[in-house]
Parts: structure tokens; C-alpha cells; sequence
């Protein structure tokens, strides 16, 4: 068996960076366990640009940002273990591999850092009805399709969904000489950035029906055309308004889903709203010395926070390796009206520093402040313009503010009157 | 030319075209699809039924309780994974109760062993999920479950491994009988010759028929739509759970699979075709919830729909034509068809088939086929030993049902070869997990295109007309 300071189970944006910040507050016993042939995780096949506009102020590809992360590990000799997926991993923090150079093998490190990212909703899991021909694919695995293998899917292309890949692909999908016939909304809002909408619909004129789902898929052999409904507020399609796109693709862009299956394993607690998780500021997890960064702790907007959240994993294994994790004083942050989730969900009032809290608003709301309180204390507060679901917000706790507060804290968003 | 043409590459085909490999005939499967269990076995409950739904002294009867008896044994030989779960059906009301008595006794003329009849408080200590308002039920300790496309895949596999021939695309399209036997031609213009013409083809029993001379078989189709849970509430039941049948049919079950899914379903409605409809699983939502209120459908990872193929006799039609001599049919084999596949085969052969040829035992005839789930089951020093010959075994190409590239090559390269995605997903269950194929399904198609020896335009999802990409880009 092997021994090893922090593991990192995920060579995408967050284990990288998560092995970066590691290493510079000096833990150099590091070792990312990546199953694929090369690190960079899901960026690799995120050839469009608009990545690290908030970290590096410049608007990288995804291969481009990735590569400063694959650079700096490689400059650190950080180890990384290619081709290689972890099978398992124990509460102990022993994790079980495979890859075709060593087998099966053990690892035991002192600090583990869950990095494996999301996974699609598949069309499988919404109970579509129709047929099951070729033609049907998530939005990410036609983009891999499309810029890893250099093959486009299909012409006709109907996309249910309008989560950030599914704008992405109906452009890409357009600029290799696809129709894009229509993107479908269940709700009555994209959770798409507005960036993404306006670059990737609206400049090509591509249609966006909100309100909207698939109600049937057709086909033999190949996708022949979907029916799409207007929906009620229960998501229930109306009768009377279907309409029909003959098509030979449908794209999924349905949501995306913490891999969380080793975590479920370890039995590490998880957050039945992020489905990642449940974590202190220092992004540990509720077992001692297991950390989670990116998406498989809660699904980011932009890679640019993957990465900030990924160095306050990294930093706090890094820690944890050298001090061993001391007594904690958690305090429950909670979401109150009109937040779907909160992260973290602890914090441990013995770590020192501000706490910036990561959260999604339920609906849209215009005018509007969103606080955080504990007890009859304010903590923070912050007036918003516009807030909608489909953009991450954050709140930063003071120091001071978390040293005085000693009830849970809640976050709440109050509509201007 | 061959002494035995099998049409039909289903369960009740493939055991069949297995039986004859333990004599020394020769024998060719024909079937239309690109992969083998393409129809009625490549979607139904995949249960073992104990046998005591059918009349007795029917063919269904007969073959179910014989068949049952049979399935450890000859899924241990394939490899094949069975598990004897055991079947419980639920009564909801006294007429219901009346009819568990009745099945009971029906059973037990079958020959059917150990039935007992449960009160609700035994019945929920056996599965602690089942709704309050169950008030008892019949319990089958001889139910099983089996995968039924895996039995399939395994029969077809061992036979072609013991000389049987396989013809897949062969879609038959015209027959005709001449003084040295039967000649069967397909749309592509192949041919086969053989003595005894075996018609397994499932909905298409009574065309085969018919082509072959004889117009008195008539088969119907019946759609059942199935929902399927992950593995993550594999352990939500343990057995088979059936309402009490009525006229209708045996209604929506809840079931373990072999794999740890739980599967639900199915709908029975006569017609054709494969199609979901929001209908159908709204139907079988809400059933499924009045046998187990908490059933986790939120963990659903796929629904699907299968056909089943009754004859207008309502017993399987296992016999030699009346009226074109060597012409056997065995058709309108709908439920409990997989359960009693392996002890029609026998009678087939041993009976049917022995009745126009000599039959001599094959003293080659090995009945083992090492399992496709073979790594998984090795210890780690085995495996590192496997990993050690073949790198490719320490590849993982399926995150989510844990498969490597080794398995998937062995699959393409076994018999019945794989030639497309989802016939290496029927066989090594790569994309069955709950990504359903998201992340590996562009790799697998690569690992085909290079096995193969074909352009990746070329590789399909299911045979030809279902091609995964249209063109290379710009």
C-alpha cells in the first residue's frame, strides 16, 4: 500500500487547483488520481471562450484556462496518476484504484480532497416518452462528439433545456452547419447565464420557448421528430398545445449531478439540496480530513469559482495534514426564504477569517436585499437589482460578525415592497 | 447444408440452437436484427415465474415448472446471473384472497413446491415497504429472477462456441420447401438450406409459418412499458411482487433485477412497437404506488418498452406443422416463455427434432461459458493477474457500472459478436448505469470503430439506419 498526504480524487479545474494551493502552503506529498488520459476535466471540450473573466480578467478557452492549471502542477512535480479511476474509498481515507500500468491497487493518504465533478441528467431519468432511437444525446456528450472527436451528431437538432452546454452546443452546433430548430425550457426562466442567451440563442436567431417540454420522441433507427407542449405552474403539459419539429438529434441539457457515488461509499454526509457534500468553510466534509471542492460539492456557473473553492479545499487539507484538524465550534448556516440552498453548511467558528457564503435564489426577483442573520442579529446584507436561479450569489461574513453570532445563521432574500 | 434452421434469435431460439449443439447436427440461427434478443427478450420482466399461473396440463404449465427447475443449473453453466428471490403475490381484498387460494391450488397441480399463503403480518415482515392496505399474500420460494437478453447472449454464445452458425441481418423473406428440405432466402439476397425448418421467430411466428407453407398460426403483439430504478435502491424489495392476477393479466410487478435494479412494469395493451407514452407510465407510477407507496420512482434512470407475442391459442404452439412436414414451430411464446425457454428447448430436440433425425450426443458439446461479468467477480490478485496479460482490464471505460475496455473488446470479439453500442451495453453493461452512456458512449464507439475495422461514422447504436454521427466536421 501506498502512502501519500492528500489525495485527490479528480484531475479537472478543482483538483488542480485544489493540488496547487495545497502544495504552496506546503504539502508536497500530493498525489491526483485522473481517469482520464490527460488532466483539465470537462474544460478539454470546452473549446468557446469566456472563461477566467473573473480570475484572470482575460477571456480564456477552456483548454486555455485549464492549461494555466495543468502548467502549474506540472511545475510543482505534483504526481498525478493518469488513466486511472478510483473504485472506492473508505472512511478511513484509503482509496482503492485501478489503471492498466499498476492494477488494482491501495492508497492511504492523511487528507483526501473530492474533485470528481457532475454528470448530466440523462433523458432516461425524466421519463420522456416515445422511442429510443439513435439521435438522442446530453448536450456534453455531443460536445464531445463535436470538439474532441470531431464528428457533428446530427442536422436537425431540437434542444430541451437551457442550462449553460445546451446554449453552448445549439451555437456550436449552428457554426458546423446544424439547424437548431428550437431550446426548450420547462420553466418559466432559462437557468442559462444571460450572457449565454443573448451569444448564443438570440445572435442566431434560435428559439427559445420557455414554459416548454419534450412530450414525445419519434423514430425507428434514427430520431425522426419530437412533439413539444406548453407546461402548467405544476410542469404538467397542457393539452391542445403540442407542436411538432421533425428532427434527426435531441439534446439534453437537463441539469447536472454531483458524482457523488465514492462519497456515498465513505459515508460521507451529503446535502439533500447541493446532492454534494455538507461541508465547513474549509470545504471539509463531516468526516475528518476528507475535503470537497468544484462540482461534485455543489454544480458552479463558471470555472473561475471552481477554482477559488477549490484552493480553500486544497489550503485546508494542506491544514489539516499539518496540524491534524482541531476541536470544532460549528454554527448551521440555513436557507430562509426564497434561497434554494446554502454553502457551506457549517461553520467552524475556531477557523479564523471572513466566510464568503455560496447560494441560489428560487425565482427571479427584481429590487431586492438578501441578508444573512443570526438570532435578532444582522450579519451581513447585501441590495441586489436583479437576482435570478440561474447565477450563483455570494455573501461575505465578516470575521467579527461570526465571532458574535451564536444561533444559526440564515440567509433570506426580502422583496422590496 | 444444415440439418436444423432455427429462425429467431430470441431466448426461446437461442436455447434451442444450444440444445441441438449437444448432438451432432448442424445447426444456423437466422435472425433479421444486427444483434441476437432483439425482440421480446430484449425487454420484459426478466422473471422466473414459479408456475402457478397457468391452467394445468397446458404447454405453459408443463414447461414453466419444468423450466424453473431447470434455470440454476443451466444459468450456472452460462455464466449467467439467477437469483432465486423467490415471488410473492399481494391480495388487496378478499376476492383477491379467494384468488391466492386458487393459485395456490393451481400450483400445487402444476407441481409447483413450497407454496404458502401469508397473512399481511408475515408479508410485511418479508418486504417492510408494501402498503398498509395489503391484507396477505401467496408466497413462491421457487421465484426467480434472470437477465433475459444476458440468457439470450449466453445460450446463442455457447452454441456458436460449440459449431452452431450465426446469421444476424438476415431478414427472411421468402421459403421454399423442396425434396432435400427447406430453402430460406433473405431480402439481401443469402441463403440457407436445411432439413428441418425450427420457426422461433416471436411476432414474426406467423409470417415464418406462413412463407414456410403453413397459414394456420397467428400471432398477436402485446406492448409492456417498463420504468427502471437505480441500483442505489437496489435493496428497496427483495422479492418479486405481482397483484393478484384478473382477466387482464398479471398487471404491473415490482421487482430486484440481477443487477440490482428494481424494475417496474409492465403495461399490457395489443399493439405493436416499442414506444413509451406518458400514459403507460403514468399507469404504471400509479400501480406500482398502491403495491408500495415509497417507491423511490425519483431514482429512475430509464424506462422502455418490450412486446410480448401471444398466439390467438393463448398456449405456447409447440409442435410440428399439421400440414408442412419438418416445419416446427415454437410460437406464441409469451409469459412464462422465459422461464420455460431452457425445457421447451429440450423437448424440441429431444422430441420434435429426434422424431426426423438420429439424434447422436456430441461428446464435444462443453455446456460452460465463462460469465461476461468474469472480472468483476475475480479477487484483486486475480485481477492484477488478468491486468497483467491484457492492460486493457485496468482501463475503465463505464464509470458508473464500474466496466473496462477489456470487457467491452472480449464482448465484440466473442461469440455472438458485438457490433454496436447497445449490443456491447447488453453485454458487459456499459452505459446502463445512471449516466445512461453520457460519458462513455463516444469511447465505446471508438473501441467498436477499431475492433471492427470501421470508420466511426459507421458504428451505430443498434444496427444499420442508427448511426451515432452524421459527418466529420467542417
Amino acid at each position: 500500500m501506498r502512502n501519500c498526504d492528500i489525495a485527490i480524487i479528480g484531475g479537472g479545474p478543482a483538483g488542480l487547483a485544489a493540488a496547487i494551493a495545497a502544495y504552496d502552503k506546503g504539502v508536497k506529498n500530493i498525489l491526483i488520481f485522473e481517469r482520464e488520459e490527460k488532466t483539465g476535466g470537462i474544460l478539454k471540450q470546452c473549446i468557446h471562450n469566456g472563461f477566467g473573466l473573473t480570475r484572470f480578467q482575460e477571456s480564456l478557452t477552456g483548454p486555455e484556462y485549464a492549461a494555466r492549471f495543468v502548467e502549474a502542477v506540472e511545475k510543482r512535480n505534483i504526481e498525478t496518476l493518469i488513466n486511472t479511476t478510483v473504485l472506492s474509498l473508505s472512511n478511513d481515507k484509503t482509496i482503492t484504484a485501478i489503471n492498466p500500468t499498476d492494477g488494482v491497487f491501495t492508497v492511504r493518504a492523511k487528507a483526501v480532497i473530492l474533485a470528481m465533478g457532475c454528470r448530466e441528467r440523462s433523458r432516461g431519468a425524466l421519463n420522456i416518452a416515445g422511442s429510443r432511437p439513435a439521435g438522442i444525446y446530453s448536450a456534453g456528450t455531443a460536445q464531445k462528439y463535436v470538439n474532441i472527436k470531431g464528428y457533428l451528431p446530427g442536422k436537425e437538432v431540437v434542444i430541451l433545456g437551457s442550462g449553460d452546454i445546451g446554449l453552448i452546443m445549439a451555437r456550436r452546433m449552428t457554426l458546423e452547419g446544424a439547424k437548431v430548430h428550437a431550446v426548450c425550457e420547462i420553466m418559466p426562466y432559462s437557468s442559462g447565464l444571460k450572457r449565454n442567451i443573448v451569444q448564443c440563442l438570440d445572435d442566431f436567431g434560435i428559439p427559445l420557448y420557455l414554459n416548454h417540454t419534450i412530450t414525445r420522441i419519434d423514430g425507428g433507427d434514427r430520431v425522426t421528430g419530437v412533439e413539444i407542449s406548453r407546461v402548467d405552474e405544476n410542469k404538467q403539459p397542457i393539452a391542445g398545445t403540442q407542436r411538432y419539429f421533425p428532427c434527426d438529434t435531441v439534446l439534453f441539457s437537463v441539469g447536472l449531478i454531483p458524482e457523488n457515488e465514492l462519497t456515498k461509499g465513505a459515508d460521507i454526509p451529503l446535502s439533500p439540496k447541493t446532492r454534494g457534500a455538507v461541508v465547513y468553510q474549509n470545504r471539509e466534509t463531516l468526516v475528518g480530513g476528507v475535503f470537497a471542492c468544484g462540482n461534485v460539492l455543489q454544480v458552479h456557473d463558471l470555472v473561475d469559482f471552481v477554482s477559488e473553492e477549490a484552493e480553500t479545499a486544497g489550503r485546508g487539507a494542506a491544514d489539516y495534514v499539518s496540524g491534524g484538524g482541531g476541536d470544532k465550534a460549528p454554527l448551521d448556516v440555513l436557507n430562509g426564504q426564497n434561497i434554494s440552498y446554502v454553502l457551506p453548511q457549517k461553520i467552524d467558528k475556531n477557523l479564523a477569517g471572513d466566510v464568503k457564503l455560496f447560494f441560489r435564489v428560487n425565482n427571479t426577483f427584481k429590487n431586492c436585499t438578501i441578508k444573512a442573520v443570526s438570532g435578532d442579529t444582522e450579519l451581513s446584507a447585501r441590495k441586489k437589482k436583479i437576482a435570478v436561479p440561474g447565477e450563483m450569489e455570494t455573501l461575505i461574513l465578516k470575521a467579527d460578525s461570526i465571532a458574535s453570532a451564536y444561533a444559526p445563521i440564515t440567509v433570506f432574500l426580502e422583496e422590496e415592497a | 447444408m444444415y440439418d436444423c434452421v432455427v429462425i429467431g434469435g430470441g431466448v426461446v431460439g437461442g436455447t434451442v440452437l444450444r440444445e441441438l449443439t449437444k448432438y451432432d447436427l448442424r445447426a444456423v440461427l437466422l435472425e433479421k436484427e444486427n444483434d441476437v434478443g432483439m425482440g421480446a427478450s430484449r425487454a420484459n420482466s426478466g422473471i422466473v415465474h414459479a408456475g402457478f399461473d397457468a391452467p394445468p396440463n397446458t404447454n405453459k404449465a408443463k414447461f414453466n415448472v419444468a423450466g424453473n427447475k431447470m434455470m440454476p443449473t443451466y444459468c450456472a453453466d452460462l455464466g449467467v446471473k439467477y437469483r432465486n428471490n423467490g415471488s410473492l403475490v399481494v391480495a388487496f381484498s378478499d376476492e383477491d384472497k379467494n384468488t391466492l387460494h386458487e393459485l395456490k391450488k393451481r400450483g400445487e397441480e402444476n407441481g409447483v413446491t413450497g407454496l404458502q399463503i401469508l397473512d399481511a403480518k408475515a408479508l410485511k415482515t418479508k418486504e417492510p415497504h408494501i402498503s398498509a392496505q395489503a391484507i396477505g399474500a401467496l408466497y413462491a420460494p421457487t421465484g426467480g429472477i434472470v437477465c433475459p437478453y444476458e440468457l439470450t447472449v449466453a445460450a446463442i454464445g455457447n452454441a456458436m462456441d460449440n459449431g452452431a452458425d450465426l446469421l444476424t441481418d438476415f431478414d427472411v423473406e421468402k421459403i421454399e420447401k423442396k425434396s432435400d428440405g427447406f430453402h430460406v432466402y433473405a431480402a439481401d439476397g443469402r441463403s440457407v438450406t436445411g432439413k428441418l425448418l425450427l420457426n422461433c421467430a416471436g411476432l414474426a411466428g406467423g409470417k415464418i409459418a406462413a412463407l414456410a407453407g403453413d397459414e394456420s398460426i397467428r400471432i398477436y403483439p402485446r406492448k409492456g412499458e417498463y420504468i427502471l430504478l437505480d441500483r442505489e435502491s437496489g435493496d428497496y424489495i427483495s422479492h418479486t411482487l405481482f397483484f393478484a392476477p384478473t382477466k387482464r393479466g398479471k398487471g404491473v410487478l415490482i421487482s430486484q433485477t440481477v443487477d440490482n435494479n428494481v424494475i417496474v412494469g409492465p403495461t399490457a395493451i395489443e399493439q405493436d412497437g416499442t414506444e413509451t407514452t406518458a400514459e403507460g407510465l403514468g399507469y404504471i407510477g400509479e400501480k406500482s404506488r398502491e403495491m408500495c407507496p415509497d417507491l423511490p420512482l425519483y431514482n429512475t434512470i430509464t424506462s422502455f418498452a418490450g412486446v410480448r407475442a401471444y398466439s390467438d391459442r393463448h398456449d405456447f404452439v409447440i409442435e410440428e406443422s399439421a400440414t408442412v412436414d419438418g416445419l416446427i414451430h415454437c410460437v406464441g411464446i409469451e409469459s412464462p416463455g422465459l422461464t420455460s425457454a431452457p425445457a421447451i428447448a429440450e423437448y424440441v430436440a429431444s422430441t420434435l427434432v429426434a422424431k426426423h433425425i438420429a439424434l447422436k450426443k456430441n461428446d464435444r458439446f462443453d455446456p460452460i461459458r465463462q460469465p461476461d461479468c468474469f472480472f468483476k467477480n475475480l479477487s484483486t490478485e486475480e485481477k492484477n493477474a488478468v491486468i497483467k496479460r491484457d492492460p486493457a482490464y485496468g482501463k475503465i471505460v463505464c464509470r458508473c457500472e464500474q466496466v473496462t475496455e477489456g470487457e467491452i473488446v472480449r464482448a465484440i470479439r466473442e461469440n455472438p459478436p458485438a457490433k454496436s453500442v447497445d449490443a456491447v451495453k447488453r453485454r458487459t453493461r456499459s452505459g446502463m448505469g445512471r449516466c445512461q452512456g453520457g460519458f462513455c458512449q463516444p469511447h465505446i464507439a471508438e473501441i467498436l470503430a477499431r475492433e471492427l475495422g470501421i470508420r466511426f461514422e459507421d458504428v451505430t447504436k443498434s444496427g444499420k439506419g442508427s448511426q451515432l454521427v452524421r459527418e466529420k466536421t467542417k
